[in-house]
């Protein structure tokens, strides 16, 4: 058509833009060479920590079933608190074949775990996934607490709290026997989510994954286009599902062991967790949050679960707060950040302190008062009293936590307000 | 009086007892929640604090139970404020999903803080004499305890049905609920109401943490432990509802305690049953809105 046309300077520069558009689409899900950085990583792992392995096998399960929240979560925009629901079916789907029917041939052990946690999910999922918000978010922990429960009414069958315990599993291939390191286990696990990631990573670049997108984005202009919405999110929730069940099964087998606690609403929690805290809706995300995750859990809870379960808490308000598209979004802002200094390093610098500033601080001093004040009434009990032996008169404690906590928080909001209000003049300058 | 007929009026008295518990807990959560659509996981962790305030009172300073309640529920709402101002605030535009983060964030916190202050022993909180023993009401006698949960609910009931159909403020909340963009244009400060309910809410459920020590025992726990079944009775309910939370509690109370009885090992089945199939059919809860 355009040929007829004259070409004018604004539909030259039309077709430039249109060309870079199709470029972009043609070359987006092509293999780019960062991408090979995880497996890589994984790779060397078991050459380097050789007698860390078990532990690297977790990690790696873990990977697979937070992949496999980012799918529905990330993508399609499905907030669920229940997920554990599917990696629990497809434990105990593994464990059952093997104990009742005698199927221990772990390939096709995983398949059936996965082949039935699939189903369950396209059917719980056509159920619930008319709704959005709270009612989505209860159903999904509903239906993960009713599978818990309802396994431990016929504990006679699941082993209940208790599990079920010395599951035996056929050698790979009929070839490759579990060993105690689990070394055999890590190669398998590291080969089962390569075909899952190639698998998701496909289905992510697809028209259904862009469909996907859109209604994570916008949905009620999915449906003024005619996308079947409902039927996209059925569809996505059983591959979902699958995955998910496809790592419980890997986790049945690794640990020949099963416990009810997998459907715990504490495990669908700490998968979003991982999730997040890696970055939602980019693939890689799982593979930095669950490793982030597990070996500062490792690390941090043996030291003391008290701090750790702190340091979560802390984690994720500092995420929500500061970091929202996880790590590897704070990572490209970083990078942003760096990238916009280097332009605008020839506008001068200058700290601006603004009347309203002084206003913050108060604000600040009064909020740590208050922490400071209840930690001096908390502090009343007889263990953190020895901490702080040196003040064992009440009101004088409570005084002097109430300064302390205004003046550190106060001190602490200063130092931010200088660092954001110089960043403030550098982006008016740029 | 037959035996059937004892069974049931035990299973409805404890199951109105525990049905007080929910709804003085639960109440805040379903009117912020409703105003606003703000997920507030950290709710539990507020009904726990306000236990821990209530032990430390009456162990530690020597404050009589019901006093101590009161105080727990003045101080716990103050707090909530400053958390409310500094921190929900900066979230109200936000997914359902960076909400859910934050809150349970906070609630991890909470948990971690309390657990190193108070240790993860189960607490108890000495009750002054009235409260212990048994009340006699002619053809049974029944734990004075939960008499008195039971009392201390009708007259919260009371107060906030008062507060909520008949007074201005109420009127306010009520439109806020109903449309908070046509609230807003008539000139309703929809920002402070937030912040009024906000605190209420959580004064409530600092008591209704309270109250609880002597039916459940206090953990730091508490704080994600009956968090699923406040969000369970605000779900069916309907968000916002005064109405629709009472009776979602009472549903839940009474059918959960019967379960119990009669299936002590289905667990929580029922709840999570009746959740499903209600949210099922009407997922907006009993009196929730589009």
């Amino acid at each position: 058509m355009s040929d007829n046309k004259p070409q004018t300077p604004a539909t030259q520069a039309g077709n430039e833009a249109r060309l870079r558009a199709m470029d972009y689409l043609v070359r987006r899900h092509y293999f780019r060479w960062a991408e090979a950085l995880p497996w890589l990583i994984a790779i060397a792992l078991f050459f380097i920590l050789p007698n860390r392995m078990t532990f690297g096998g977790q990690v790696l399960i873990m990977i697979m079933f937070a992949l496999s929240l980012d799918l529905i979560l990330g993508y399609a925009g499905i907030v669920t608190l229940g997920h554990a629901a599917f990696f629990g079916i497809g434990a105990y789907t593994v464990a059952l074949a093997s104990m009742l029917a005698g199927w221990s041939e772990p390939i096709s052990g995983l398949i059936a775990g996965g082949l039935v946690a699939g189903l369950v999910g396209a059917i719980a999922g056509w159920f619930i996934l008319r709704y959005r918000g709270l009612t989505l978010l209860m159903l999904t922990i509903a239906f993960a607490a009713m599978l818990q429960e309802s396994g431990n009414l016929r504990s006679d069958i699941t082993g209940g709290y208790d599990g079920l315990p010395g599951l035996m599993f056929d050698p790979l291939f009929g070839h490759f026997q579990y060993d105690l390191y689990g070394h055999t286990n890590y190669w398998y696990v590291l080969g089962v989510l390569a075909i899952i990631f190639y698998f998701v990573r496909r289905i992510t670049y697809s028209p259904f994954g862009q469909a996907l997108t859109g209604i994570r984005e916008n949905v009620r202009r999915m449906h003024a286009i005619g996308s079947p919405v409902h039927r996209r999110l059925v569809t996505v929730y059983a591959i979902s599902a699958a995955i998910a069940g496809i790592a419980g099964g890997l986790f049945t087998q690794t640990n020949a062991y099963v416990t009810l606690t997998v459907f715990d609403f504490d495990s669908s929690a700490k998968v979003m967790v991982m999730l997040i805290l890696g970055g939602t809706g980019r693939l890689y995300g799982p593979f930095l949050g669950a490793a982030v995750y597990m070996i500062l859990e490792d690390y941090l809870a043996k030291l003391s679960p008290t701090f750790w379960q702190l340091g979560i808490g802390l984690l994720l308000v500092l995420v929500v707060l500061f970091a929202r598209r996880g790590l590897l979004g704070l990572a490209e802002d970083i990078r942003g950040y760096f990238g916009r200094k280097a332009r605008a390093s020839s506008t001068p610098r200058r700290l601006v302190w603004k009347p309203e500033h002084w206003k913050a601080l108060a604000i600040s001093a009064l909020d740590g008062g208050i922490i400071g004040f209840v930690a001096g009434f908390a502090t009343n009990m007889k263990q953190a009293a020895l901490m702080l032996s040196f003040v064992t008169d009440l009101p004088t404690r409570a005084i002097l936590f109430t300064l302390g906590g205004a003046v550190i928080a106060a001190a602490i909001n200063a130092i931010y307000l200088l660092l954001t209000s110089r960043t403030a003049v550098e982006e008016q300058a740029s | 009086m037959s035996h059937f007929a004892i069974i049931a009026v035990s299973i409805l008295f404890d199951g109105l007892a525990y049905a007080m518990f929910l709804f003085i807990t639960s109440v805040g959560l379903s009117v912020t929640m409703g105003l606003m659509g703000f997920v507030n996981l950290a709710h539990g962790a507020f009904a726990m604090a306000g236990g821990y305030v209530v032990v430390s009172l009456t162990r530690s300073y020597g404050i009589d139970f019901v006093p101590s309640l009161l105080i727990a529920g003045v101080v716990i709402g103050l707090i909530s404020i400053r958390f409310e101002r500094r921190l929900y605030r900066q979230l109200y535009k936000a997914t359902d999903l960076e909400q859910v983060l934050l809150t349970i964030g906070l609630a991890f916190m909470a948990i971690a803080a309390f657990t190193y202050f108070y240790g993860p022993i189960p607490k108890s909180v000495p009750l002054p004499d009235w409260l212990q023993g048994d009340v006699n009401l002619g053809f049974r006698s029944f734990p004075s305890y939960r008499a008195f949960l039971i009392a201390v609910g009708a007259v919260l009931i009371a107060v906030l049905w008062y507060a909520f159909e008949k007074t201005n403020v109420g009127a306010k909340i009520r439109a806020a609920v109903d449309n908070r963009r046509m609230a807003e244009s008539v000139g309703i400060n929809v920002d402070l109401l937030f912040t009024l309910t906000f605190a209420l809410g959580s004064a409530l459920a600092a008591m209704g943490g309270g109250l609880a020590i002597q039916l459940f025992g206090l953990t730091p726990s508490f704080a994600v432990l009956y968090l699923v079944l406040f969000l369970i009775v605000v779900a069916v309910g309907g968000m916002g509802s005064l109405k629709g939370t009472l009776l979602a509690a009472l549903a839940i109370g009474i059918i959960d305690t019967a379960g119990k009885y009669a299936f002590p090992v289905a667990g929580n089945l029922f709840i999570y049953a009746i959740t499903a199939i209600v949210l099922l059919i009407k997922p907006t809860g009993f009196f929730g809105r589009e």
